[in-house]
């Protein structure tokens, strides 16, 4: 999907360098990030966090059947990625196919192009993931 | 609260309807309904509509004042309700809490969408605005992909099968088959959906419902009146809604959809029923994994069970709990906002004994079940035979 | 004086050998190899571009740095082959790394040579004491037409340098010095999908002239000789034109070896010289000595004498240049074409 340039610009910051967020009250990690803690509600103290960017499959996909803006990169495989502090995020992992990945495989955070299609429109960047070489 | 009826129900056939159009549609389903209660139009005093998706769709908002003036209901008051694809259900819901409340005494509710006046991949995209825009879709994630990796972790955690997924597709054809107002209405084998396309692995094409354009209206209305519209009332006797996390990956389990499962725990509640007097469910099945995890969140089977219950049969018409005897979203179609007002259709003429060759012998309890996005939204309800 | 405080280089996944390219185009694949002494060269992934590869090689530089990315007060990024026209590079690369707001950052463009250009900015800013610690990213996802020599040897690769202060650095550069004339040997003109080149002429008036007269300058600049030195790293837009350059400054081909990556990856433009000193300082001890030249197209040389130092222990922080140069998977030529977009309509 077409996403508009003031959207695309306030996301850059958390989609290149995986910002969410932390609450100090009750240590929970939360991606992307939020303002109040679900779990203590008002009683929370929510703070910004920059993740480490290594972490596990936890589900994984691979996508034939494209929405607009990703026809040339299929096949790609999407994952739910559990970070190291616990939080989760959905993010393509690159340069491999669904044979190649399992549930568990430990995979590190890379800066790669997310959508590029419309030739005179703008680049976005961001976080992705790849398998991490035993 | 009163206790609130379902008095006359309407649909239209589902599918592709290239010459009609989403106020023709929405049209025909509530005349139908009101003809069904034997109402001229002038009983109804508000109405409420389900639909996820028509600014997007077919460029129009403000639907509400569409229907109201093209039913010829003007000036009563008419509503519009979204919650993704469980738009029908929640306007179930409003209808159902406005009689209840006495705010209201007779009202019309309807769901509905016209999904094929653009192409396929559009279309996916907009359905896609269901789930997280800014950090699921738009990073490369499509609505089968968060279900396929629900079916991923599911067959990692307890060993199903595709076999399996399958069996829900077959079956669901199968009902689908006797119902003439089903999208398709041929058999399929779970070889068909193993060989059909892959659309994001573990699903495929056939383990995917289809792009429907349809719509369907129920109306309602005090129990204590009823008699007076139909012989045969149909009592809702429980209606609960949950939420959860926009995202799937923010939730605690993905082999299961929490919402559902507290939704139907309060509704079990509502009612005073168990699961095991269930005779009938229309599930959410928009994709052939979300049927395996409704059986289970229902508690017709246990956690992990529901594939081996689906391969064996167990949930076919005649067999131990009937689902999705309409076809459910995979056969019968599923125009997004329609969907969950069709269960309700569904389940009021399996409880009427109405169903024709898909009739359910026995029918007194039924229940729906309708979710929003990736389970972020989900709604159940109970119904009774009124005797 | 200056020197590299920290580096990082990055070479994408995927190869594509000569032989199958050669095969699309009738060539004999012996004669490429051994013409032109490039055996595969890495390709970027469909998602990949000048700007993300960069990200990847500043990440392991601020890694074996050891500094926060906030006190970079400079950021230069080479390449011919610059995601935008116009936008900068340097400033994608920033945010990705956590370095902004506070620090000045441009794009540079010198065909192959754009990355040391950085590096040379980067030591004027840190000598004068503008800046505390600048960056310089030498990166290219370059594309040769399709059925030309240059597609055996455009590659895509980066490499990441910090400079800083001396008693901080792994690397000392002790002196630089520069060759540059208007010499149009190859050349892309504005909104052209590929370069084009003067063929042979590239060779004497191009790259040997000015490699040569860079390394023999700086020598000189230095009361140098080529014996002073364990390492040479020139640039290396084949196998073939730094073995010759090297033999005509009579400098030893054990010299040049560890630094000659382009046989396994092509040419990788900005990234191309930066990345032989790369795979260098991952082998080499304190006190070694590197002496790099670079060319870049149009045409000019930046010539560096590096004296190794103690510090050289940090690089163990980051990941070597090895780890993705080993790593590899091939392409056949229709995938290939299709991640460097190819096809028409894509």
């Amino acid at each position: 999907m077409k996403e508009s340039i003031p959207l695309t610009w306030r996301k850059i910051p958390d989609r290149y360098r995986l910002l969410g967020s932390v609450c100090k009250n009750c240590n929970g990690y939360y991606f992307p990030a939020r303002h109040v803690c679900p779990k203590c509600r008002r009683k929370g103290k929510v703070d910004g966090y920059q993740f480490s960017g290594r972490g596990r499959v936890f589900s994984f996909t691979e996508i034939h059947a494209p929405p607009a803006g990703f026809e040339d990169q299929i096949p790609y495989v999407m994952a739910i990625v559990e970070l190291a502090e616990g939080a989760r995020c959905t993010a393509e992992i690159v340069d491999v196919l669904s044979k190649d990945v399992k549930i568990g495989d430990e995979v590190e955070m890379v800066f790669r192009k997310i959508q590029s299609h419309d030739p005179e429109g703008l680049i976005h960047y961001g976080f992705k993931f790849k398998k991490v070489k035993k | 609260m009163r206790k609130v009826a379902i008095v006359g129900v309407g649909m239209t056939k589902f599918g592709e309807h290239w010459e009609r159009g989403f106020r023709d549609l929405v049209t025909e389903a509530g005349v139908k309904a009101l003809e069904d209660a034997g109402m001229s139009g002038a009983e109804i005093s508000a109405g409420y509509v389900g639909t996820m998706a028509a600014g997007s769709l077919i460029g129009q908002e403000h639907t509400g004042a569409l229907i109201a003036d093209y039913m010829g209901l003007n000036p009563i008051p008419i509503t519009r309700v979204e919650g993704a694809c469980a738009s029908g259900s929640l306007a179930l819901r409003q209808g159902l809490m406005a009689v209840a409340s006495g705010m209201h005494d007779v009202v019309v509710v309807g769901g509905v969408e016209k999904m094929t006046d653009l192409d396929t991949a559009e279309v996916s995209e907009i359905l896609g605005g269901a789930g997280d825009q800014e950090w699921e879709l738009f990073l490369g994630a499509t609505f089968p992909a968060l279900y396929a990796m629900m079916a991923r972790r599911y067959m990692h955690d307890y060993g199903a099968t595709e076999e399996m997924l399958a069996s829900v597709a077959v079956k669901n054809h199968k009902h689908g088959s006797m119902n003439p107002l089903a999208q398709f209405q041929n058999e399929i084998t779970i070889q068909d959906v193993l060989d059909s396309k892959m659309v994001s692995d573990p699903l495929k094409i056939l383990d995917c419902s289809p792009l429907t354009d349809g719509a369907a209206a129920v109306v309602l209305a005090p129990l204590d009146i009823a008699k007076k519209y139909t012989d045969t009332p149909i009592e809702i006797v429980a209606s609960a809604q949950a939420s959860d996390t926009i995202t799937l990956h923010n939730r605690d389990s993905i082999t299961g959809v929490k919402a559902a499962r507290i939704a139907a725990q309060a509704a079990y509640k509502q009612a005073g029923v168990s699961p095991s007097q269930i005779k009938v469910a229309e599930v959410h099945d928009c994709f052939t994994i979300a049927e395996l995890m409704a059986i289970e969140d229902l508690g017709f089977f246990p956690k992990g069970k529901g594939g081996e219950a689906s391969l064996n049969g167990e949930t076919q018409i005649g067999a131990k709990i009937p689902i999705n005897t309409s076809g459910g979203l995979k056969a019968a179609g599923h125009p997004v906002g329609a969907t969950g007002i069709k269960q309700a259709v569904e389940i009021a003429w399996q409880l009427q004994g109405e169903a024709g060759k898909r009739q359910v012998s026995g029918a007194d309890i039924g229940l729906s079940h309708n979710v929003g996005g990736s389970g972020a939204t989900a709604v159940v309800h109970i119904y009774k035979r009124v005797n | 004086m200056v020197g590299i405080v920290g580096y990082g280089a990055y070479v994408p996944k995927y190869r594509i050998k000569s032989e199958v390219i050669a095969k699309v185009w009738g060539e004999d694949p012996d004669r490429i190899k051994n013409g032109l002494g490039v055996h595969e060269k890495a390709v970027a992934s469909n998602d990949e571009d000048a700007a993300t590869l960069a990200v990847e090689a500043a990440k392991i530089a601020i890694q074996r740095a050891g500094i926060s990315p906030k006190k970079l007060g400079a950021l230069y990024v080479g390449s011919e082959s610059h995601p935008y026209a116009v936008k900068p590079t340097a400033t994608i690369v920033a945010e990705a790394i956590g370095a902004t707001p506070e620090l000045t950052a441009a794009d540079l463009e010198f065909a192959c040579k754009a990355g040391t250009a950085g590096i040379q900015m980067c030591m004027g800013l840190v000598g004068s004491g503008m800046v505390d610690y600048g960056m310089a990213i030498g990166t290219d996802t370059s594309q040769g037409r399709p059925g030309d020599a240059l597609e055996y040897s455009t590659g895509c690769g980066a490499a990441a340098y910090i400079i800083g202060k001396d008693a901080e650095s792994l690397a000392i550069i002790e002196d630089t010095y520069s060759y540059t004339t208007d010499t149009p040997d190859f050349w892309r003109r504005n909104g052209a999908d590929y370069p084009s080149h003067g063929g042979r002429f590239t060779g004497p008036p191009g790259y040997f002239k000015h490699v040569k007269n860079a390394t023999l300058g700086l020598l000189k600049k230095m009361n140098g000789k080529v014996e002073d030195y364990d390492y040479f790293i020139f640039h290396q837009p084949n196998g073939k034109f730094p073995r010759a350059v090297a033999k005509m400054l009579g400098v030893p081909n054990e010299k040049i070896e560890e630094g000659l990556l382009t046989p396994h990856i092509g040419n990788t433009y900005s990234g191309s010289s930066p990345l032989g000193l790369a795979n260098v300082l991952d082998v080499a001890k304190a006190g070694d000595r590197i002496f790099v030249t670079s060319f870049g197209s149009g045409a000019g040389s930046d010539a560096f004498s590096i004296r190794v130092t103690d510090n050289i222990k940090n690089r163990e922080r980051g990941k070597p240049a090895s780890y993705f140069i080993e790593q590899k998977e091939y392409l056949d030529y229709a995938t290939y074409a299709k991640y460097r977009r190819k096809f028409k309509g894509m």
